[in-house]
């Protein structure tokens, strides 16, 4: 994916000489390895910072909200799920964007290639397959696809499904994933397991608001954790508080998550709270047959009605 | 709520119009019993800060 970076550097020169947008999102290089930022370029001469490889984690979509100007980001399978996300809630007009399509072939998880290697990491470079990590005294080569973020390791929707122009062809579709073994084995748990499985998961968590704050679906102007008054929820680490935080803020994403793991990634002290928003999306699939952000044709399940709705749980 | 740990018969869900008092009766009677099964609730009671 490395190799799209030039093409992409060409495209916004293109449309920013052109005047056919006023800003262009992307990513360029981090301060450290593994740590791309975005990067929003409002000037033709300054497109060569931008870059593209598979630390391109952080969801572009995630800085359209509200916006007035008109706007060229980048794309990948994940982000223009969003992108349709976000028009189907009005966060942006469709014609206020040139969306640049990235066919994605994953992004790499930092933790995971920090555990495998000892030692301070100077710098990862890659290749198609490949990761290289070179450390200050040993080079390691590692496989793309071991050290992938889980929840690329299980995307089946790396091809942008909204786009105006691509960078390249689209790639191959994962098949044959299995999307939720480890919610079925909560779900299989005893009840006292799920709770103490839950309290363990979340123990760590310094209420830091990382993964809200990466999250595209995260544009309330004031979140209910910050609300004073009322006060919803308490603003420590008393453990349920910490789970109240948790379970709203993945039921705030019911229906609407696309599993980009930009909040997993956000988060300084790696908890996965992608366990609850799947557990959401595996249910909206199953129960109303919905995958969030596919098309910007048709109304998310929670706000249409259906007259074979399930209604089981009504008593 | 069941899934992160909460008791399936804690939590009902119903509709009841303000016409069908039978109905609200008959739902308030259910609930109860399954709640009372139970016993106390253990789970999302937050405990007072414990000051050192
Ligand atoms: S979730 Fe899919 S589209 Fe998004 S970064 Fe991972 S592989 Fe790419
Ligand atoms: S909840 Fe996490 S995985 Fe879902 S859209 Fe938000 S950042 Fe992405
Ligand atoms: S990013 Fe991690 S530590 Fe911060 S609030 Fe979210 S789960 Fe908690």
């Amino acid at each position: 994916m490395s190799g799209y970076t030039e093409k992409m550097r060409d495209i916004a020169g293109r449309l920013l000489k052109e005047c056919a947008v006023d800003m262009v999102i992307g990513f360029r290089k981090g301060t450290m390895p593994m740590m791309n930022e975005p990067c929003f370029v409002t000037k033709p001469e300054d497109v060569q910072s931008l870059v593209w490889d598979s630390n391109c984690g952080i969801n572009l979509a995630n800085y359209l909200a509200n916006r007035k100007e008109k706007i060229a980001i980048f794309a990948k399978g994940c982000d223009s799920r969003n992108i349709v996300t976000h028009i189907t809630e009005n966060k942006i007009e469709r014609d206020q964007l040139h969306i640049v399509g990235v066919p994605c072939t994953g992004m790499i998880d930092k933790r995971k290639i920090t555990g495998m290697v000892a030692g301070e990491i100077l710098e990862v470079s890659e290749t198609e397959n490949t990761i290289k990590v070179k450390t200050s005294d040993a080079e390691t080569l590692l496989d793309k696809k071991d050290v992938l973020q889980q929840n690329c390791a299980l995307c089946i929707h790396r091809n942008p499904v909204i786009h105006d122009e691509m960078v390249a062809d689209p790639v191959q579709e994962q098949t044959d994933i299995d999307r939720y073994a480890e919610i079925h084995k909560i779900e299989e748990m005893e009840t006292e397991d799920k709770w103490r499985f839950f309290d363990d998961l979340l123990s760590p968590c310094i209420r830091c608001y990382a993964c809200r704050n990466a999250c595209p679906l995260c544009y309330c102007p004031t979140c209910f954790v910050d609300e004073s008054k009322p006060q919803w929820v308490g603003k420590g680490q008393d453990p349920i508080d910490v789970r109240t935080f948790h379970l709203l803020r993945a039921y705030h994403c019911a229906g609407r998550c696309t599993d980009c793991g930009a909040c997993e990634r956000a988060c300084p002290v790696g908890i996965n709270m992608r366990l609850l928003t799947r557990k959401l999306e595996k249910d909206c699939q199953e129960q109303f047959g919905w995958e969030a952000g596919l098309s910007p044709d048709q109304r998310p399940a929670l706000d249409v009605y259906k007259a074979n709705d399930p209604e089981a749980f009504i008593k | 709520m069941e899934y992160m740990g909460i008791e399936r018969d804690r939590l009902h869900m119903s509709w009841v119009s303000s016409a069908e008092a039978t109905k609200f009766i008959d739902v308030v009677t259910r609930v109860t019993e399954a709640v009372r099964a139970l016993g106390p609730n253990q789970h999302f009671v937050k405990q007072k800060a414990k000051v050192a």
